[in-house]
């Protein structure tokens, strides 16, 4: 009865499930120099069991760690070279992945490195969780109806690079479409920025009336749009009579992007493919949210959503005006999601109703969450990972456990229950994620004071 | 109302708010639909009728639904995303239970029905009853002092193990129930029949409403659930065991849930492994609908819901018709979480909020 008021108690398997994360208690029991060693054996660790995996992949990681633990060696005075390090590394392997991407040989376990159009869907659903990652980590406004601003951007391109208002018949900048083509065509890369804005309106109007209320009232709300706008995307192909999204039969085809005047959809030559070009525009669309999430981190607005997350009462003490700074997260995450919906539309050529519903939402959570909430690399990592296992990751492991122990469980059919289960032995082991901020880590196990200013219980 | 200082600050929210827009496009909506309900009464009378019937049967059967997630949101202040799936997995087990294990079938005789049927309900209260306990225990419990939100995420991965449990258990498709409730008409209202099994159905979730509330308002208890929720600490200090009785909660809401599993599985004759999450938040609506924590409150809501439901379903002028079913009920969910959180009976969660 005491025990349980000042602080929880650990359950007994928690003892045993510590080994994947770090078991709090032990680690604090140990000093400097400890605590060191125990991160060098992880470190080992770690690589020894990505050797066995793959061997590129464990000699990436020691690049990266050795990067690292170069960092301080490298003079003061070149603060670029220490800041662009490890970024440059990144960006080499990622942007040359296309040409080696087909010699390396399979990973055990997973099978074969994801293709080059997987690796572009990695890069959309990395730019979804970013943003994401703006409104759960960085302001922590649990929104369980992203997917609503995903759709939003995906429709929102649908609707001017197609043949869906064929009575319409509107060319602006689009890449090898005929003059002739009946419906709205615009540069994708325009209605990329479009579908941006546009949601990022959409979320403001969405805030509005609901940031005022408190956290879980606030994750069932966007828990209700999430639901609302896929049943209207269903259902809007007889709006009073008016054909709005298609219903569930979508819209499709989508026009490809394209750079100047060669489509990406079927590329130009040998080297510039349409997979190719694909991948390179998603890296720079990902470089480009990277560079905004961070810098927007740590911007005054960032600061105040951080500070909102820890404690609104403070914050509001402090000056800060919290609705305007949350619709401002939300309008920021939105604006990323409808990005990213607008050119996954456009790469897949086509949006259906079906590809909104709420498992995506909790998907895309799952990634901020398995990351570690608030840590944009974290969250790169999570999303790329996540992804990677639900494109191609799942059904190889299953294919490789069926033919290890002879059974035949299709395991891409319980995907939900294994980000479900991702979820919640993350939440219990480890709640800031694998590769946490170091902020997030103390509010998760010091705690903070949540009581939100504006309770609804109240009003 | 302290809160005139604070609105100063957000002066045109507020400003919405004091100049009564918000209840007056409540009170707007609720004409209308009073409107739209009498002149579909107005046009047929019968129908409107026998759809109002199957309405508040439908209700009572999400009413058990939204008292679990109501009794666990009273005690915890957690919206128990799982509660839904614990309600699918009831189904299965009575489907399990009652047509492969006792072999109960449509035509199986009466009396065999009546201990058969009573049997699974054991059996699927115990199930679910002890199937919520271990959640709790895993998944919530060690994060009770946690960050608010981190129970409520872990809710809903729980959400998705559970879904899977029922994928893997019940297929990918609808799984059809046989007819084990007598289908003949009690009576018919102009041609529309009102059928034995929504009669059992509805009398079968009377019984056990009452003995909730008794439990909860009358027993030692109950009282201990009620103090629980109203202060933790304050109940520990006064010699509740604030752990068992959180156990107990869940046990009683589980049980709840198995019941609404039986029921649902009886009376739609269709049961599916996603049932749970759409249905559990038809529920999580209701229990809003009627003020989240207020145990009559959620039955009054569930009541609405499924009138609503039905009404939207089955009434033959300008009825939105099933596909917009989900939607109606959402916006409904969102209008009162923004315009009037603390739902329809007013009263706040037991914890004052």
């Amino acid at each position: 009865m005491a025990e349980q008021l000042p602080e929880y108690r650990r359950p007994w398997y928690h003892r045993w499930a510590g080994l994947l994360g770090e078991p709090r208690r032990r680690w604090r029991a140990l000093d400097e120099k400890q605590r060191r060693q125990a991160n060098v054996v992880l470190k080992v660790l770690l690589v020894g069991v990505l050797f066995y995996i793959s061997w590129p992949l464990a000699i990436l990681i020691v690049i990266l760690f050795a990067a690292n633990f170069l960092d301080p060696y490298i003079p003061r005075r070149t603060p670029w070279a220490r800041r662009a390090l490890i970024p440059t590394i990144i960006a080499i392997v990622a942007i040359t992945y296309p040409f080696y991407n087909g010699s390396l040989s399979e990973m055990k376990l997973f099978g074969a490195y994801p293709d080059v159009n997987t690796a572009v869907i990695m890069g959309v659903y990395v730019i979804m969780a970013i943003g994401l990652n703006i409104v759960v980590g960085y302001a922590g406004l649990l929104d369980l109806g992203y997917v609503a601003f995903y759709a939003m951007g995906a429709y929102t391109c649908a609707w001017f690079a197609s043949v869906q208002f064929a009575k319409h018949n509107v060319h602006f900048g689009a890449t090898d479409v005929g003059s002739t083509t009946p419906g709205i065509h615009i540069n994708i890369w325009l209605l990329v920025v479009i579908a941006g804005i546009l949601t990022a309106f959409i979320g403001i109007l969405i805030g509005l009336p609901t940031l005022r209320l408190r956290g879980d009232y606030l994750a069932i709300v966007t828990l209700g749009f999430g639901e609302i706008l896929p049943q209207v995307a269903n259902n809007g192909d007889n709006l009073a009579g008016f054909n709005l999204t298609n219903g569930p039969n979508g819209i499709t085809p989508i026009d490809s992007p394209g750079i100047f005047g060669t489509s990406f959809q079927t590329g130009s030559g040998a080297f510039f493919t349409g997979p190719r070009l694909y991948f390179w525009f998603v890296l720079l669309l990902v470089a480009i949210t990277v560079f905004c999430s961070l810098r927007l981190r740590d911007s005054r607005l960032g600061r105040a959503w951080i500070a909102i997350r820890e404690d609104e009462t403070a914050a509001a003490a402090m000056g800060i005006p919290l609705m305007r700074t949350k619709t401002w997260a939300y309008a920021t995450g939105a604006f990323f999601g409808g990005v990213a919906g607008a050119y996954f539309a456009s790469f897949k050529s086509s949006t259906f109703p079906n590809d909104f519903n709420f498992n995506i939402s909790a998907f895309i959570l799952s990634m901020v969450i398995l990351g570690g909430m608030g840590n944009v690399w974290g969250v790169m990592f999570g999303a790329a990972f996540l992804a990677y296992l639900n494109q191609e990751g799942l059904a190889n492991i299953g294919h490789a456990l069926n033919q290890t122990f002879g059974t035949h469980l299709e395991v891409p059919l319980y995907q939900f229950g294994i980000y479900g289960a991702i979820i919640v032995l993350v939440m219990l082991i480890r709640p800031e994620g694998l590769i946490p901020s170091a902020r997030r880590r103390a509010e998760f196990h010091e705690g903070v004071h949540d009581t939100p200013l504006y309770d609804a219980q109240h009003e | 109302m302290a809160t005139d200082a604070r609105r100063a600050s957000f002066s045109w929210i507020g400003g919405i708010r004091r100049a009564g827009l918000a209840p007056a496009v409540g009170t707007t909506l609720v004409v209308l639909l009073l409107l739209w309900l009498s002149v579909n009464l107005a046009k047929t009378p019968s129908n409107f009728a026998s759809v109002a019937l199957e309405g508040v049967t439908l209700g009572l059967v999400y009413g058990l639904i939204a008292l679990g997630y109501s009794l666990v949101y009273g005690i915890l202040e957690l919206i128990n995303f799982a509660h839904g799936d614990v309600f699918m997995l009831g189904s299965w087990v009575s489907f399990a239970f009652a047509a492969n294990r006792l072999g109960l079938g449509a035509e199986t005789s009466g009396f065999k029905v009546v201990w058969g049927l009573g049997l699974t309900l054991l059996v699927a209260m115990a199930f679910c009853g002890l199937l919520n306990v271990t959640i709790e225990r895993l998944a919530y419990r060690p994060l009770r002092n946690a960050p608010r939100l981190a129970p409520l995420i872990t809710a809903i991965g729980m959400s998705f193990i559970l879904q899977d449990i029922g994928l893997n258990r019940l297929g990918p498709a609808p799984v059809s129930v046989p007819n084990i409730l007598p289908t003949g008409a009690v009576f018919s209202i102009g041609g529309n029949e009102y059928r034995w099994s929504s009669l059992i159905v509805a009398l079968t979730t009377l019984p056990i409403l009452f003995l909730l509330i008794w439990l909860v308002q009358r027993t030692r208890q109950g009282k201990a659930m009620r103090a629980t929720a109203q202060d933790q600490e304050a109940a520990a200090m006064m010699g509740i065991n604030v752990n068992r009785t959180i156990s107990f909660t869940f046990l009683i809401a589980g049980a709840l849930a198995g019941v609404a599993g039986l029921l649902y599985a009886l009376y739609s004759t269709n049961i599916r492994y996603d049932q749970g999450f759409q249905l559990g938040l038809i529920a999580f609506t209701a229990a809003v609908l009627g003020g989240i924590g207020n145990l009559p409150g959620a039955v009054l809501g569930a009541i609405l819901i499924g009138l609503i439901q039905q009404f939207n379903e089955g009434l033959s002028w300008h009825a939105p018709s099933s596909q917009w079913t989900q939607s109606i009920v959402f916006a409904i969910l969102i209008l009162i979480l923004v315009f009037r959180p603390e739902g329809l009976l007013g009263e706040r969660t037991p914890e004052g909020g």
